[in-house]
């Protein structure tokens, strides 16, 4: 193994730090007070300064030095972090990796001017700034309303939701008050709740929630200084004044849990245990350790993908050995088969579990493509995020940059209405762009989804016929229109700007998408916005499959696309000849036969049996002579000369040598879908 | 969906300044000029939010609050003031009526579009 150069450490290293500084930057926009920002921003100023000049990147650390001189005036309250030196010091971190990445390439005079600017507003923004608040310190908040606060317009829920809003809360409802079924008024509010909150917020704001029916209910809010994640439950509810201590040394001497044992002797009300139990859990999630960096060792990416390709060469072997042995009648061989398959299994899944990671890093990266955009186009726009902790294989999510920054663009750029449009449509002025992933069956789904004008169906549909990308007046669904975005050169931008309407671009997006074996969906309302799915596998290296023959040939269908197996009937078969539907539990699933999709020249099995498979929303039966069994399936891709046949995504070598082709599934259910849309125009 | 406002006041800039808040910011806003009209057109349609005046003509804030509060579409639908300080009496009043929160006169627009916000929930 060569020892690694710290050089290529270091700039690793201050890639990661670079983020982080982004990210706290980012983020001190919306809270300028925040003590914990301005402190991670400086440490990584202030590591990538000292490591910088150690090897070698003596014009980092030079510039860096200044930067992090006007950090240090932030964390010591000296200058307020305004927008303005958030933007500055923005357009440092861009130098500074310039600098770091390509130190020829680095244009020193935009750094000295960069230099000057933050001197400027240094300068200006020297005024001292309000003490920033110390850290978060925790409140027991005790909440009672008035019964009646419902019907006159609280909603309780909403109310803790603010309170959420202020900090990490952990909140436990007290319901020891709800009287039974019988006689309870439901639209009254019978129930109290306990909020211990973590907050940097002065207890006024807690008060401040509640300004409205402040007058009415009971609110207590002490501060919680004493108890620590070790704190015994009985010490706590002695100390919230819940029971004497005396009751609880009682408690200790019998062996059941302390909290039933008060509860059991009447000292003290379930709810009030339940409350200091969360009282306790949150203080230690207050305490928990966070996740650390030290933890993870970094390896080369290429060194994965060995260990990868090696895995999957072991399971080729492994199914080899298991034929071997399903004919072989010594027991001891057998015996070793099933236990190497175990290993071998859990080894698959060990090794692509290391290649998953979450999506979240990437996320991240498009608050900062959102940030410029939005100034650039003077549109204001809010960036959501949702399941950035969906993991998918890192190979796929390096391919993913691109084409999601470009769908991002396009959001923005020809999605969202400028605010002027906004407000003539009735919207409000700031812009939402959501990004969200999550888990589906054996796919990923990542979506786009903004608020704006939606696409226009006429401009699709006008643009696509000059084009000469479809006949003019011809009939197709909405979907397919809407598809028409994604054909080369196709572009509807009144205006070209120079973020995107070049109508370069979404046909590439389509095009990596493919590559990585998933699929797009659209769907937009005009008016309302539209939102872009991409579907993409889990993994790219190793799926588990269904084998099943047709003629002489075997072929592999993912089996997370499978929804079961029947029997084709010759009976069904006689009846639906020529139309090809199936009746599954009274819906009408299409089937396509296989043997004549592929030419087979062999007789046919008697009994032939039908492969339900799905993609999206999307149902096609798939006829075929023979399921043999499940397989684990390490994908090959086909040659260039093989790479137009749509309805095979690869090949795999089975046990016995023999190669199977792996069938396309989203390909081959369209293809189902618009024999059955051609059938059903034509009657 | 745009949430419904129905805002009551008989001072015609009044309702000028908050129209143009509300609508600026996505509401949708309907105008009465008394307590009489304001519980007729409470009446008629359920909105999301009722925003008040207390001293009117004819039918008061107080009177069109216990008013509306009967009809059975508006329990739970907040209903907000607009007070000043000098009317603390009428102030409690209205709440007892079942008023869910109020405003202050005089006030900038932030602040009816926080507290617009904050009893929708947004």
């Amino acid at each position: 193994m060569k020892a690694a150069d710290p050089k290529e450490i270091f700039q690793q290293e201050a890639q990661d730090l670079l983020v982080q500084l982004e990210q706290a930057l980012l983020d001190l926009e919306h809270a300028p007070a925040d003590g914990a920002l301005i402190d991670t921003a400086f440490r990584a100023l202030h590591t990538i300064k000292g490591s910088g000049s150690m090897f070698g990147f003596e014009a980092v650390a030079a510039f860096t030095h200044h930067v992090e001189t006007a950090f240090d005036k932030v964390r010591q309250g000296a200058i307020a972090p305004n927008r303005e030196l958030i933007m500055i010091t923005l357009h440092a971190r861009d130098h500074m990796r310039q600098l770091i990445e390509n130190p020829e390439a680095a244009d020193s005079s935009a750094g000295q001017a960069i230099l000057a600017e933050l001197q400027r507003i240094m300068e200006a923004g020297a005024a001292p700034v309000a003490a920033t608040p110390a850290g978060p310190a925790s409140y027991r908040v005790r909440i009672a309303f008035p019964r009646d606060v419902m019907a006159t317009g609280t909603n309780p829920l909403l109310l803790l939701d603010e309170l959420r809003g202020l900090g990490r809360a952990t909140v436990a409802a007290l319901t020891d008050d709800v009287p039974t079924l019988d006689v309870i008024d439901p639209t009254a509010c019978h129930v109290g709740w306990e909020v211990m909150l973590s907050t940097a917020q002065p207890p006024t704001a807690i008060e401040d929630v509640f300004l409205f029916v402040r007058d009415e209910m009971t609110l207590e809010i002490e501060p919680i200084r004493d108890t620590t994640p070790e704190t015994p439950l009985g010490e706590i509810l002695s100390q919230r004044g819940d029971v004497t201590s005396q009751a609880v040394e009682a408690a200790l001497h019998e062996q059941k849990r302390v909290g039933e044992l008060l509860v059991e002797a009447g000292a003290v009300s379930p709810d009030k245990v339940n409350a200091a139990l969360a009282e306790q859990q949150h203080l230690r999630r207050d305490g928990a350790p966070k996740p650390s960096a030290n933890s993870s060792v970094r390896v080369p990416a290429e060194r994965l993908g060995e260990l990868m390709d090696q895995v999957g060469e072991l399971v080729i072997a492994q199914s080899r050995l298991r034929q071997i042995a399903t004919v072989s009648a010594d027991q001891q061989v057998k015996s070793v088969a099933e236990e190497i398959e175990r290993l071998v299994l859990e080894l698959r899944d060990t090794t692509m579990s290391i290649r998953m990671v979450p999506i979240g890093a990437l996320f991240g990266r498009f608050r900062r493509v959102v940030h410029d955009l939005s100034r650039d186009l003077g549109k204001e726009v809010a960036l959501t995020m949702e399941g950035e902790e969906t993991e998918l294989d890192k190979t796929v999510i390096e391919q993913l940059n691109d084409p999601l920054v470009h769908l991002i663009r396009n959001a923005i750029d020809h999605g969202l209405e400028d605010p002027a449009g906004r407000a003539a449509a009735g919207k409000p002025q700031l812009g939402h762009i959501k990004l969200a992933a999550r888990h589906a069956g054996m796919e990923v789904l990542i979506s786009i989804q903004d608020d704006g004008r939606g696409m226009n169906r006429e401009r699709i549909r006008a643009r696509a016929e000059e084009r000469g990308l479809l006949a003019k007046g011809a009939a197709v669904s909405d979907g397919e229109l809407l598809q028409m975005i994604f054909q080369p050169g196709f572009s509807t931008a009144a205006q070209v700007t120079s973020l995107s309407g070049r109508g370069v671009g979404m046909d590439v997006v389509k095009r990596t998408i493919e590559g990585l074996r998933g699929a797009i969906d659209l769907q937009s309302t005009p008016g309302h916005g539209s939102e872009v799915t991409l579907r993409l596998p889990l993994t790219l290296a190793i799926i588990d499959g269904l084998l099943v023959r047709v003629g002489n040939g075997r072929y592999v269908l993912p089996l997370g696309a499978v929804e079961e197996c029947v029997e084709l009937s010759a009976q069904e078969d006689a009846r639906s000849r020529g139309r090809s539907f199936l009746n599954i539990r009274g819906d009408l699933v299409p089937y396509l036969r296989l043997r004549e999709l592929f030419a087979c020249q062999t007789p046919a099995d008697p009994y032939q049996k039908v492969v339900i498979v799905s993609s999206g929303d999307l149902k096609v039966g798939l006829v075929v002579d023979q399921v043999i069994g499940d397989h684990q399936t390490v994908i090959k891709s086909l040659s260039k000369l093989h790479a137009d046949v749509e309805m095979l995504s690869g090949a795999t070598i089975l046990g016995d040598g023999a190669v199977a082709l792996i069938l396309d599934i989203p390909h081959l259910v369209e293809f189902g879908q618009v024999r059955e849309e051609n059938q059903r125009a034509a009657g | 969906m745009a949430k419904t406002i129905l805002t009551v006041d008989d001072s015609a800039s009044m309702r000028q300044m908050i129209r143009m808040t509300l609508a600026g910011a996505g509401y949708e806003v309907t105008e009465a000029i008394d307590g009489t009209q304001g519980l007729a057109t409470a009446r008629g349609k359920a909105f999301d939010m009722v925003l008040t005046d207390l001293n009117m003509p004819g039918m008061d804030g107080v009177s069109m609050i216990k008013e509306i509060r009967k009809l059975s579409t508006y329990t739970g639908v907040p209903i907000v003031l607009l007070t000043t300080e000098s009317d603390a009496e009428k102030k409690a009043q209205a709440k007892t009526a079942g008023a869910t929160g109020w405003i202050t006169k005089p006030f900038q627009p932030e602040q009816l579009l926080s507290v617009t916000k904050k009893v929708l929930g947004q």
